[in-house]
């Protein structure tokens, strides 16, 4: 028997890069509640993730799933040195704006401008794009992450030492590094096995 | 016991010792994690119903797509030794001649990005290998080229054309963890190999420091 995508009626998606909350349906059916194991809940690794449509389908493959979530903690939320977290959710909603994953940037950009106080900085690298006005420093790691997601990796020693000579030592190099790497996993997911929606309102 | 070799410090040929290698065990999660995520798609305790050879096959069609020869090596030679006879392997070898592309590019869903739409080559298996290749295998390839290269037009009609070809829904959950997980892994694996260079030139050659080699990047953007 043949699988089907589902089709469910939704929201509109959204119309531009955006640091307002979206909504995220799945174009697969994910696993239901009930039907979770022992294994899908240890790949879901926090419970209360059964309930997100995205790692509920996710979960149908739970192994990769939670190597998967552990990597993407462990990159983001370890900050006791290297990279502080604003920037490392700065190279993410970059990479998600190369990319074009509206919902990844959505969330990362918000986060972005949580921890810098930077909104208007964020707010113009999403209308703007990735090329536009930014301080030094910004535009360093904006700029490794825009040609680390190229394919083929563009990444070149003048990224490198940009990034050097804005203050950047040689593990937040690689925290740039990561950053920018994890979302190329995250955008390809988000983007394929579903889509954004604007919620209602109130 | 000898351990398994981590697969990114062995892609990207990072030393025991090496400046990298101590950048990497301070992230001792993140190491950890991203060799558990390749084994997780490479040995997986549970396989379900994507074959080693459907994944060694994608593989080494994305790691090829990524101009990464080395990794491109490694997954070619697990490929063949899982090939057999059976022309998979000079199959895929002969498509990456064929899906050579840059990315990421392609066309927005929303109108009132169109600004920022652009293209390049939307790939299909030529004709020839479809026997070779089967449709399922020739079905995930189309659909690693789309993910590696125009994620932004990925649609719900990409996921049935994998489930028409006999990819189940679980399966093709596997599928794009692995072309994901590939475009992390070897983002990792050329950014840590250049950092790599950069730092062993470093230790090699102390005196270079003085050598300004960042005005050409580092000009003010507009503000």
């Amino acid at each position: 028997m043949t699988d089907t995508t589902i089709s469910r009626d939704h929201l509109p998606g959204p119309e531009v890069f955006t640091q307002a909350e979206l909504g995220w349906v799945p174009w697969l059916e994910p696993l239901a509640e009930d039907d979770l194991s022992e294994r899908h809940w240890t790949g879901l690794v926090d419970a209360s993730r059964a309930k997100s449509a995205y790692f509920a389908l996710l979960a149908r493959d739970p192994d990769i799933l939670g190597a998967r979530t552990r990597t993407d903690k462990d990159i983001f939320y370890n900050t006791r040195s290297g990279l502080p977290r604003a920037e490392r959710e700065l190279a993410a909603a970059a990479t998600s704006r190369t990319n074009g994953c509206i919902f990844c940037a959505s969330v990362h950009s918000r986060f972005a401008t949580h921890h810098s106080k930077r909104g208007d900085d964020v707010q113009r690298l999403l209308d703007e794009g990735t090329d536009s006005a930014q301080d030094l420093r910004w535009a360093a790691i904006i700029d490794a992450a825009v040609a680390l997601t190229a394919t083929p990796p563009a990444l070149t020693p003048a990224h490198i030492h940009a990034l050097r000579s804005e203050g950047l030592d040689d593990l937040s190099i690689a925290d740039v590094i990561h950053g920018a790497a994890f979302f190329n996993w995250a955008n390809r997911l988000m983007l394929s096995l579903g889509e954004p929606e604007v919620p209602a309102a109130g | 016991m000898t351990a398994t070799p981590d697969i990114i410090d062995l892609l990207a040929g990072i030393e025991p010792g090496s400046p990298v290698d101590a950048i990497r065990h301070e992230r001792p999660e993140t190491r950890a994690q991203a060799q558990a995520s390749f084994d997780a798609l490479f040995t997986p305790a549970y396989p379900g119903t994507v074959s080693e050879q459907e994944r060694y096959a994608v593989a080494t069609f994305v790691s090829g797509l990524h101009a990464d020869t080395v990794s491109r090596a490694f997954y070619e030679h697990g490929l063949r030794a899982v090939d057999g006879s059976t022309g998979v392997a000079a199959a895929v070898l002969t498509e990456l001649d064929l899906g050579y592309a840059v990315g990421p590019f392609g066309h927005y869903p929303s109108p009132r990005l169109a600004d920022e739409n652009t293209d390049g080559p939307r790939y299909r298996v030529a004709g020839a290998h479809r026997d070779i290749l089967g449709s399922r295998l020739a079905a995930a390839l189309e659909h690693a080229h789309l993910l590696v290269f125009r994620p932004r037009e990925a649609s719900r009609e990409a996921l049935q054309t994998l489930l028409d070809a006999g990819w189940s829904t679980t399966d093709v959950v596997t599928l794009s963890q692995l072309v994901a997980f590939l475009s992390f892994q070897l983002r990792v694996v050329s950014g840590l190999r250049l950092l790599g260079v950069d730092l062993n030139a470093a230790v090699d050659k102390p005196t270079t420091a003085s050598v300004d080699t960042t005005a050409s990047v580092s000009t003010l953007r507009g503000l």
